[in-house]
């Protein structure tokens, strides 16, 4: 299937009431964050797009592909299914070897060389986790880190699909701003929930949910872009200084001091 | 009279499955009826009986094995619900016995299943699975999306003719394209039979013989060294 866009009608929220925003629209390339407090529904709303809503879930939204609503009995090949949802596990339950488990999944979204997508997969996903990830694992093995890195890479790379929907990419410790660099070198929309601000920021729109229902939908103004810089460099500051704590150096004044100068948060 | 029979592990989730197909049915005016068979116990029947006010009634096997009790009630079950004017039978089995299969041929058998349960699950359910119609998945939100195309793909390659159907039962996703099936069954046609093959012979344990060994029974057998073989006259 060739998609080009998304279009995701409201509903109502939690009580009842209809959601405010009536509707947003993605094109390929967009990037969209979905933000609110625990509880609000920003997962229930990426299940809806995941299972192409067609006013049959509690929420009552209409996920369109293209401009049209997907019949419900319309069953996609798995080798096509154009969305992948990265959802907030970080665990898995399949009592397989990581090796075998990508073989099978390559094998049902249809590659051509599978061998060569495990191979790009693990590259991927020991691009984001602390340690690395081995074919011999079993799966339900592997630490929550290993497993976000894991589910973030099979979807991208094993699973293709269009439009990757990601469940606080940001959670279980994961190098998620390497995480965000490596996504964006991929053509696809993309819709994170998530509660950090740079994330947030990065993207072009953001959808702010407040008690099961859309309340606000905001489009990234170029001053924000400017704020989402410099907390990209806070972002790296903090990250330098796990990497610090985790090497298992101990920290001095002067290494934040010359942070904040190298990192420009300070003139 | 259309009968659908559930089957499936304890636990997967066949009555959530059942309470939302049948909330569905009455919305669109079919009178279900809904028998659960169990061993020991079960308060489905009550629970759904009171909920949806349709007609309802539970059977415990007891000393019978579940799936040989129903296949010598199914009969009387069927005439129970026609005279309580219903169109529709909904069979809830205890779904334990993992060599028999409780479906009956022009019924529709629908296998539940966990999605949760191990990617061994669907080699190690026999005709439970094989012989059903529809393989319902259940609690798909538990897992990953990589882990439910696997375990769906686990499913199709040991039941090639299935459908598959996932479904987070708890919030009523997925449960719109059982209904449609259900709709589409076939009626029941009498004197009805068992779709698959029962195990060979009968079991001296069935008729009482407590003893541990091949040496001390007879009938069909084997031994860790010997697949089956015949001891009798």
């Amino acid at each position: 299937m060739d998609i080009r866009t998304i279009c995701v009608l409201g509903g109502n929220g939690k009580t009842g009431e209809p959601e405010k925003v009536e509707r947003f629209e993605l094109n390929m390339g967009d990037i969209i964050s979905i933000v609110g407090p625990t509880g609000c529904g920003k997962t229930t709303l990426i299940n809806d797009i995941e299972l192409f809503a067609n006013r049959n879930t509690p929420s009552n939204r209409l996920v369109m592909i293209n401009g049209e609503t997907i019949p419900e009995d319309f069953s996609f090949d798995p080798r096509k299914h154009p969305i992948a949802l990265i959802s907030q596990h970080t665990n898995f339950l399949s009592d397989l070897p990581v090796g075998e488990f990508l073989k099978i999944h390559a094998k049902v979204r249809g590659g051509d060389n599978p061998e060569q997508m495990i191979g790009e997969t693990l590259e991927f996903a020991n691009q984001l986790t602390g340690e690395a990830i081995i074919t011999s694992t079993g799966m339900t093995e592997l630490s929550g880190g290993q497993t976000r890195s894991l589910l973030i890479a099979d979807a991208v790379i094993i699973g293709n699909s269009p439009i990757i929907l990601l469940d606080e990419i940001e959670n279980a410790g994961i190098h998620r701003t390497k995480a965000l660099e490596l996504l964006k070198q991929f053509r696809k929309i993309f819709v994170f929930v998530t509660h950090d601000p740079h994330i947030a920021l990065l993207s072009d729109y953001r959808i702010i949910m407040k008690n099961g229902s859309m309340e606000k939908l905001i489009c990234t103004n170029p001053e924000e872009r400017k704020v989402a810089a410099d907390l990209g460099k806070i972002d790296n500051l903090m990250l330098n200084f796990r990497t610090y704590i985790r090497s298992g150096q101990e920290i001095s004044e002067d290494m934040m001091a010359e942070q904040l100068e190298t990192l420009k948060i300070v003139n | 009279m259309k009968l659908i029979i559930f089957a499936g592990p304890p636990t997967c989730g066949k009555t959530t499955v059942i309470r939302q197909v049948i909330r569905r049915m009455l919305k669109k005016g079919h009178k279900p009826a809904y028998l659960k068979i169990d061993v020991l116990y079960a308060d489905e029947d009550k629970i759904i009986g009171e909920e949806f006010g349709i007609p309802a009634k539970k059977l415990y096997s007891g000393e019978l094995c579940p799936d040989h009790c129903n296949v010598v009630v199914m009969d009387e079950a069927v005439e129970w619900a026609e005279k309580s004017g219903s169109d529709y039978l909904f069979v809830e089995t205890a779904g334990l016995c993992l060599r028999c299969s409780p479906y009956i041929e022009n019924s529709l058998g629908v296998v539940v299943l966990e999605a949760t349960s191990g990617m061994n699950l669907p080699y190690k359910i026999g005709p439970m699975l094989t012989l059903a119609d529809i393989a319902v998945i259940t609690k798909i939100d538990l897992i990953s999306q990589a882990e439910r195309e696997v375990f769906r793909y686990r499913v199709i390659e040991a039941a090639k003719e299935i459908t598959v159907v996932e479904s987070n039962a708890l919030y009523g996703i997925g449960i719109d394209p059982i209904v449609r099936h259900i709709e589409r069954s076939g009626e029941i046609e009498q004197p009805m039979f068992l779709r698959g093959n029962p195990p060979v012979g009968t079991c001296t344990i069935c008729v009482g013989k407590k003893e541990i060994g091949a040496k001390n029974h007879f009938g069909v057998l084997r031994t860790m060294e010997h697949d089956l073989f015949y001891i009798g006259e």
